[in-house]
């Protein structure tokens, strides 16, 4: 046996591989990057939400110093989109707008001053049309129709039924039914959208630097919008200020950055505005659920009937899979049978939607969660109780074909009523203060990936060369969320090696194999299995190089990470010493590693898309939520919140604590805040003052338990951190209201006005 | 029109030809080639391009640089010595008050004005200091813990 000299790294608490660069200011993120002779891109965006378009007028602006090119819909009339039966968008709008800053034309130009001044004189003469700005307008009868192949706007609807719902009512005690809406949200990450390309006209080259999470699929859609051979085609991801699902597909930005650097043969600077940020946002959809439950007087569910509507914007993004994903997603939680699932993906005259973080799980979460705690209070039992009365016994199949291994929801359930002292504080804190608690889970990774092409889901290279370092390539996107590091992780695990052995290299298409990115928490499990294949191939190959080296059987060989050795009496040789050997012959080393989902997780076809919700694992999510209602002002304090979250196992503590805090606290937002706000289609809400996200001073402390279930498929037993634990703290809070004054709110965000005009009208 | 800048950026003095309408922000990125300092939105809504003007924690956004001449400015590039890191970057690193990154020079330029007035902040002072910072990734709990770890670090010895 090969004997594995843990470095001690899994399970720590380790700082990021990158942090000392982004405390220093020396990590470069795409806007930081400056060349002389480097030229700036600006875009004009359409002023009107719906129109055909008659004439776009670029001949002024063209005329003015320093304008070097202008691009318009005229210029590609090739499509894009994440996926690949909805690909509805062009870079630069043709024939049609459909929201009020849709990008019409874009210009180049010496400075910004100068491309700012352009933009003022392109004229755009449009005819226009009647705009849908809500669910309702754009399913009324004779409605506009926003996009010639989706009558009546649906973009997608579904319809399934799993068991009997009717029978599952008739066996219930008590059945409830409650409407929520909840407000649209965005991720409104720190670093605005911007991309750098740069077109080299001698060879046919394009380089691009996207600040993305997806640098795959911002290469396959260049490719597609330039109509270049991919070959031609390099993307480089720099240091990323945020994701959360803003910049899971690629934007108009990089592709409308690329048309212009070719069409002028050099470098192009687009660096958006928030504004424009806010506008190009793929958030979460405005949504609408009625939900019913039935419910036995033990806390047993019987039925779950919901209908669910989203205002997905002007165009599919990943609008599709959202809405599939809400239905899908009411399963892998609780034992539910006889469930019934009705969703609505609409298309509007708004800025489109896309997949943000807890992508499509998060609002029907919070209608579940919330009505599962009014009934348990019309049941009189305990909202732990219900929960209880509803786990899962993995190993199991949902009846939507999802499989669980692993399940630590008891576990989480259990920490955060020990540690927030439930049950000897609910019911006794002093007026206007409340405790609610609340549940949520996510996919570690799709099982399908979107754009499926036959390789595998992951491919993971090492490199080791004479220096006796170790390069990790990768194409996983680093983020901010600790993909690099764990990367660096897992692999040094395996070779029982420090990680200052190790860089990551992760950025770079040229240097790195395909990855589809970081989104539906896919990096850990999914390309973290693919860097532990890969680290013990390089194992294998060098057991082989020290048992020649030893003259003994690789079988013999024991692996300390610094020192190979034959038994405990053996000095043995150093790492650098067997890189020496194995290099002999071949020279440089690269072991490669892949990953694949099993076929058993990938989902069932009990219905069209039964396929999305698939995945290899489930993260697990509880909270309690401690509030303060202020009655005068309508005022909810959080004080505070206690989290467990069932990630598997820890490979980090520190990055674990980080995105489970992170993911709560973003929940805060939007279930207290945060909500993008139209007039007419016209933005209103486009800065960071009126798109209220928290501050310090209104953000509570967030104590994280940490629950390892050890699934069987994760790396070292690992699932997701990242996203999980958003949405219990939605339904958390307005069940810890509901405790506190015993007003129950089914529409977020709950806003002090909300807050007010309810306890007012409680008390006429 | 232009005018001559005189300053100490980053304990240098400097002299400059700047435009009148030139923001300190842009002087410092693009005119000086200090990107550390971040622009995050369109104009005092977030706190990533706060520096240093004589100690004091302000926007670079919403300054002209002409209006700094003479004062001292630091950027997050001004910090550490000897290639180490200071109090304030350690505490961000080793606690995890950073995750994208992109905030993270304008949280530890708000937290090292408030170390350099106020050794030893309470956490409400911490809170108050970092008032004007977003952060869209962590919630704030480990920033709180980052600054509190730096001033252990600067009591042990290390400069802010």
């Amino acid at each position: 046996m090969n004997k594995i000299q843990s470095a001690r790294n899994i399970g720590g608490y380790v700082p990021m591989v990158d942090g000392p660069e982004k405390v220093s200011g020396r990590a470069r993120y795409t806007a930081d990057i400056l060349q002389p002779g480097m030229l700036t891109g600006r875009i004009f965006r359409s002023p009107y939400s719906h129109g055909e378009i008659l004439d776009v007028d670029i001949s002024q602006a063209l005329r003015l110093p320093g304008v070097k090119a202008i691009v318009t819909g005229a210029d590609c009339d090739k499509t894009f989109g994440v996926l690949p039966i909805a690909r509805s968008e062009y870079p630069l709008a043709r024939d049609k707008v459909r929201y009020r800053g849709e990008p019409v034309a874009a210009i180049v130009a010496v400075d910004d001053a100068t491309a700012r001044k352009a933009l003022s004189l392109i004229k755009l003469n449009i005819r226009e049309l009647p705009a849908c700005y809500t669910v309702e307008a754009a399913t009324a009868a004779g409605a506009v129709q926003i996009h010639k192949r989706k009558p009546g706007n649906i973009e997608r609807d579904i319809i399934f039924e799993i068991g009997d719902v009717e029978s599952g009512f008739k066996e219930a005690d008590l059945v409830r039914e409650a409407t929520s809406n909840c407000a649209e949200v965005c991720q409104n990450q720190m670093e605005m959208h911007a991309a750098i390309a740069d077109y080299d006209a001698l060879r046919d080259r394009l380089t691009v630097h996207a600040s993305t999470q997806v640098p795959y699929y911002v290469h396959l859609m260049l490719a597609q919008i330039l109509d270049m051979d991919m070959s031609r085609i390099r993307v480089i991801r720099p240091q990323v200020g945020g994701g959360f699902g803003a910049r899971s597909e690629a934007l108009n930005i990089e592709l409308i950055a690329a048309l212009l650097a070719r069409k002028i043969g050099g470098c192009v600077r687009m660096v958006t505005s928030r504004e424009e940020t806010f506008i190009t946002h793929r958030g979460r959809p405005e949504t609408d659920i009625r939900l019913k439950i039935g419910m036995r007087k033990d806390g047993r569910i019987t039925a779950v009937e919901c209908e669910c509507d989203q205002r997905g914007g002007a165009h599919s993004g990943y609008g599709t899979v959202t809405i599939l994903y809400s239905g899908s997603m009411l399963y892998a939680i609780y034992d539910l049978h006889n469930v019934k699932y009705t969703g609505r993906r609409v298309l509007t005259n708004t800025p489109p939607c896309g997949a943000m973080r807890g992508h499509g799980t998060v609002d029907i979460r919070f209608a579940f969660e919330n009505l599962l705690d009014q009934m348990a209070r019309e049941l009189e039992l305990d909202p732990f109780a219900v929960r209880r009365a509803n786990y899962l016994s993995a190993p199991t199949f949902t009846d939507n074909d999802l499989m669980v291994n692993s399940y630590g929801l008891p576990e989480c359930i259990d920490w955060v009523e020990r540690e927030s002292g439930w049950k000897a504080r609910r019911g006794k804190l002093a007026k206007g203060k409340g405790l609610g608690m609340a549940c949520s889970h996510y996919v570690s990774g799709a099982s399908n990936p979107v754009n499926a092409s036959g390789d595998p889901h992951a491919t993971v290279k090492i490199k080791l060369d004479f220096d006796g370092s170790l390069a990790v390539l990768s194409g996983a996107a680093e983020i901010g969320q600790g993909s690099s590091t764990m990367l660096a992780q897992a692999v040094c695990e395996v070779l029982g090696l420090d990680l200052s052995r190790i860089r990551v290299i992760a950025s770079d298409s040229d240097l790195v194999p395909k990855d589809t990115g970081a989104y539906s928490s896919r990096i850990t499990f999914i390309v973290g299995n693919a860097a532990i294949a890969a680290a013990q191939n390089l194992k294998g190959i060098l057991i082989a190089a020290a048992a020649r080296k030893l003259e003994a059987k690789p079988d013999e060989i024991e692996c300390l990470g610094e020192l190979y050795r034959v038994g405990a009496q053996d000095k043995g040789i150093t790492f650098d010493e067997v890189a020496a050997e194995a290099l002999k012959g071949g020279g440089a080393i690269t072991a490669t590693g892949h990953y694949s989902t099993i076929p058993e997780s990938r989902g069932g076809n009990k219905y069209r898309g039964a396929a999305i919700g698939a995945s290899m694992g489930y993260s697990y999510s509880a909270q309690v939520v401690e509030v303060s209602v202020d009655e005068g002002t309508g005022v909810v304090t959080v004080d505070k919140v206690w989290v467990a979250h069932d990630c598997g196992r820890a490979l980090n503590r520190l990055t674990v604590e980080g995105q489970v805090q992170g993911s709560v606290w973003m929940g805060m937002g939007q279930a207290m805040s945060e909500e993008t706000g139209y007039h007419d289609g016209l933005m209103l809400t486009g800065n960071m003052l009126d798109y209220r996200v928290p501050t310090i001073q209104d953000s509570p402390p967030i104590e994280v338990g940490i629950i390892e279930s050890n699934d069987p498929h994760g790396p070292f037993g690992a699932k997701e951190a990242g996203e999980g634990s958003l949405a219990a703290f939605l339904p958390a809070l307005t069940n810890a209201i509901a405790d506190a004054i015993g007003i129950r709110f089914n529409d977020l965000p709950v806003t002090p006005d909300r807050v007010f005009a309810a306890i007012e009208k409680s008390r006429r | 029109m232009a005018q001559l800048l005189q300053l100490t950026l980053n304990g240098r003095a400097r002299v400059d030809a700047v435009p009148d309408n030139l923001l300190l922000l842009y002087y410092l990125r693009e005119l000086v080639g200090l990107t550390g300092t971040k622009t995050g939105c369109d104009g005092g809504e977030c706190g990533a391009c706060t520096v240093l003007i004589d100690d004091e924690p302000r926007l670079s956004c919403l300054m002209l640089a002409a209006s700094v001449a003479g004062r001292r400015v630091d950027t997050v590039e001004s910090l550490g010595e000897d290639g180490q890191l200071s109090a304030v970057q350690r505490g961000f690193h080793e606690k995890l008050g950073s995750q994208c990154g992109y905030c993270t020079p304008g949280f530890i330029m708000s937290s090292v004005g408030l170390l350099r007035r106020n050794p030893r902040p309470t956490d409400d002072e911490i809170r108050a200091a970092l008032g004007g910072n977003i952060c869209r990734c962590t919630g704030y709990v480990k920033i709180i813990e980052a600054v509190k770890h730096a001033i252990e670090l600067h009591e042990a010895g290390v400069e802010p």
